[in-house]
């Protein structure tokens, strides 16, 4: 065996290894899921068990999932399509025509996802009161919207920065006024870029627990809500979570699978061409 | 109809100055060159006349209209770009007919009009590839063709064959000749190849530092510089320069030093000159003559057979290196000792501030228009 061969095997064996760990959680609320409450937590845990739908017919008696469902798909949306109709002239602003401070203003809009959401929670639970966004869609996408638009611009603007100027100058020469640039130019020379900047946002959308719980009750609540819902101080409820949060992660999931591609050569940027 | 005029354009980006005041006035259907070194400003200022970076302050006008403030489309430019910039996303044709198509012409005649361009630079089968299935000369043909569809009444380059092998670039400098004169617009076009701006060119323009230094016809900046500047960049191989001396001055011919001991006359109009001025002499290394005698001596130190001729790289006394061309059967070699004719009428004087004293007699052919073109 060269050594060449020793190597391909090793990162070969640690690359499953490192997905072994992080899928073996997933695996477990799946398995979970099927096995009846008392299964579910008797120890030693039993791998070999018959498998029931009951939760499965549980979960969907006591909740809506459709529901939920719709408004996950609705918001995550949304809220993408707002932050890139903000972030794609941001972004084409910051990339074309730098000023001094454009730098900074950059790295204070990432710095911004550095303070705890908790910090503002009060704030936003008054603005939100006052305004008539409790347990509204729009609040959410409001919110979403505007959490990943540092992320979403700062992705654009990388993007955007590979599009040589020339080609938007010759746009220029040629009649094209901003809007032309943007739609005829740019946005088309960028498409791969945009589609996983968007994918991205909508998987950050679609995960996100922490706003969803304390801003919404029922009518706007998304899947999130819906997991959390089955979780109770007291009785047994595991194996109904494990259903419940199989089906709120199973769309995100496959959506994922099938853009994994795209996904892969968005965040890995300019890095490998 | 399109003149171009120039008024103490300035332009500084942040606390540097790139262009210091530049002063140009540029005939109607006029092909002009912007020629200096790298750095030096070509591409600022084609980009100023093209709207593409704003005027510090002066006035830039078209047609005698101040377009200083118009966006770059209104200002009726095209502008071919060294990289191409051609639009990877759409076919030939989409990229020659964009301007247009905003300009909502409507698609017949943008069809006629993508045909006529693409007929005049041989794309007829080329409409519907994408960029990347093109050759480097083709896609520079598509990016002309995109400027020639807009009919724009100036044409702006910026070294669009320095991407090209050599001898594409050859071929597409007379293509680009050819169709100036087909075309007959005016156009500018920036190269820091002084071959394609002597050859090119109506008048060129030298530029040094974000000045001009001078703007003349080819012909009149080879044979009358102004300065050693203009003197030593116009030429290939670079003009011989030799610190010297005057001997005598006053006639019709001013007498000045050449390392060795030697001297020599030259026709000049050196009203201002003294015996013992410092002067620098320049002559053209196809001014040079080798012979048996002559008033510079040396060491042949290289020889560079190229054919047709022969480059002589020769150290005379005071230790100066100068470069000889002579004829291609030159049997000199390395270290042969041999002499140099140097003929008064084809030296030129700069005076101590590098400023050339006028040459008495103008060269018949300086004032001449390229190829013998009639004005008008
Ligand atoms: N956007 C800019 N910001 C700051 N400095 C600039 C900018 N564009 C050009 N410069 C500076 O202006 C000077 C002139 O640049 P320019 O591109 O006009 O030179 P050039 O004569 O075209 O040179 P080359 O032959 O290398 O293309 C250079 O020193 C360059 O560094
Ligand atoms: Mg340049």
């Amino acid at each position: 065996m060269t050594k060449q061969h020793q190597d391909k095997l090793m990162i070969t064996g640690l690359a499953w290894f490192v997905a072994v760990v992080i899928f073996f959680p997933l695996f477990w609320m799946l398995l979970t899921g099927f096995k009846t409450e008392t299964e579910a937590v008797t120890t030693p845990p039993s791998l070999f068990f018959a498998p029931t739908l009951e939760n499965y017919e549980e979960v969907m008696r006591r909740a809506d999932y459709f529901k939920f469902a719709w408004n996950s798909i609705f918001i995550s949306g949304v809220a993408t399509l707002v932050s890139l109709m903000l972030a794609v002239p941001a972004a084409y602003a910051m990339a074309f025509f730098p000023t001094k401070r454009t730098k900074s203003t950059l790295l204070w809009m990432l710095s911004t996802k550095m303070l705890p959401p908790v910090g503002v929670l009060m704030p936003i639970f008054l603005l939100f009161r006052d305004m008539g966004l409790q347990d509204t869609q729009i609040g959410l996408i409001i919110v979403y919207a505007l959490m990943n638009l540092p992320i979403v611009v700062w992705m654009l603007y990388t993007f955007f920065k590979e599009v040589p100027r020339e080609i938007l100058e010759a746009g220029r020469m040629d009649g094209a006024l901003p809007k032309d640039e943007l739609y005829h130019l740019l946005v088309p020379l960028s498409l791969p870029g945009i589609a996983s900047t968007a994918l991205l946002s909508i998987i950050l959308c679609w995960n996100e627990a922490f706003w969803s719980l304390f801003l919404t009750t029922s009518d706007a609540t998304p899947l999130t809500a819906f997991i959390a819902s089955f979780s109770s101080p007291q009785g047994l409820f595991w194996a109904k979570l494990s259903a419940a949060s199989t089906m709120a992660i199973a769309p995100i999931l496959v959506f994922g699978w099938m853009s994994q591609k795209q996904l892969v050569r968005g965040l890995t940027f300019g890095a490998v061409k | 109809m399109a003149t171009v005029s120039l008024h103490n354009i300035r332009k500084t980006f942040g606390e540097t100055d790139v262009i210091k005041g530049v002063d140009l006035d540029i005939a109607d259907r006029d092909f002009t060159v912007f020629v200096g070194p790298s750095g030096c400003g070509k591409s600022t200022l084609l980009r100023l006349i093209a709207g593409l970076e704003d005027i510090t302050s002066g006035t830039l006008q078209i047609d005698g209209q101040d377009v200083g403030d118009m966006p770059p489309a209104e200002r009726g430019l095209a502008m071919v770009f060294q990289t191409y910039a051609l639009y990877p996303h759409m076919t030939v044709a989409d990229n020659m007919a964009f301007s247009l198509r905003l300009a909502g012409v409507s698609k017949q005649e943008r069809q006629a009009k993508v045909r006529d361009a693409a007929r005049i630079l041989q794309l007829d089968q080329l409409l519907n590839r994408k960029p990347k299935e093109l050759s480097g000369g083709q896609r520079q043909r598509v990016a002309i063709g995109r400027a020639i569809v807009r009919s724009p009444k100036v044409f702006l380059f910026d070294e669009p064959l320095s991407n090209l092998d050599a001898a594409l670039r050859v071929q597409m400098r007379l293509e680009l000749t050819r169709l100036h004169e087909r075309l007959d617009a005016t156009m500018i076009y920036v190269t820091h190849d002084q071959v394609e701006a002597m050859t090119m060119a109506d008048r060129i323009v030298v530029l040094q530092a974000g000045r001009i230094e001078q703007v003349g016809s080819p012909l009149e900046l080879y044979h009358h510089p102004r300065n050693i500047f203009v003197a030593g960049f116009i030429g290939s191989p670079k003009m011989n320069f030799f610190p010297s001396e005057v001997t005598a001055a006053g006639g019709p011919t001013t007498t000045v030093t050449l390392p060795g001991g030697g001297t020599v006359a030259v026709p000049v109009e050196g009203g201002h000159l003294r015996p013992r001025d410092k002067v620098t002499v320049g002559v053209r290394p196809e001014h040079l003559i080798c012979g048996d005698d002559g008033q510079l001596k040396g060491e042949v130190l290289v020889v560079e057979r190229l054919g047709g001729g022969t480059f002589l790289h020769i150290e005379v006394a005071g230790g100066e290196q100068i470069v000889v061309q002579a004829s291609g059967d030159n049997p000199a070699r390395t270290h042969d000792r041999i002499a140099i004719q140097v003929a008064g009428e084809t030296c030129h004087l700069f005076d101590e501030t590098g400023k050339a004293v006028p040459r008495a007699q103008r060269h018949p052919l300086a004032d001449a228009k390229r190829g013998g073109r009639s004005d008008g």
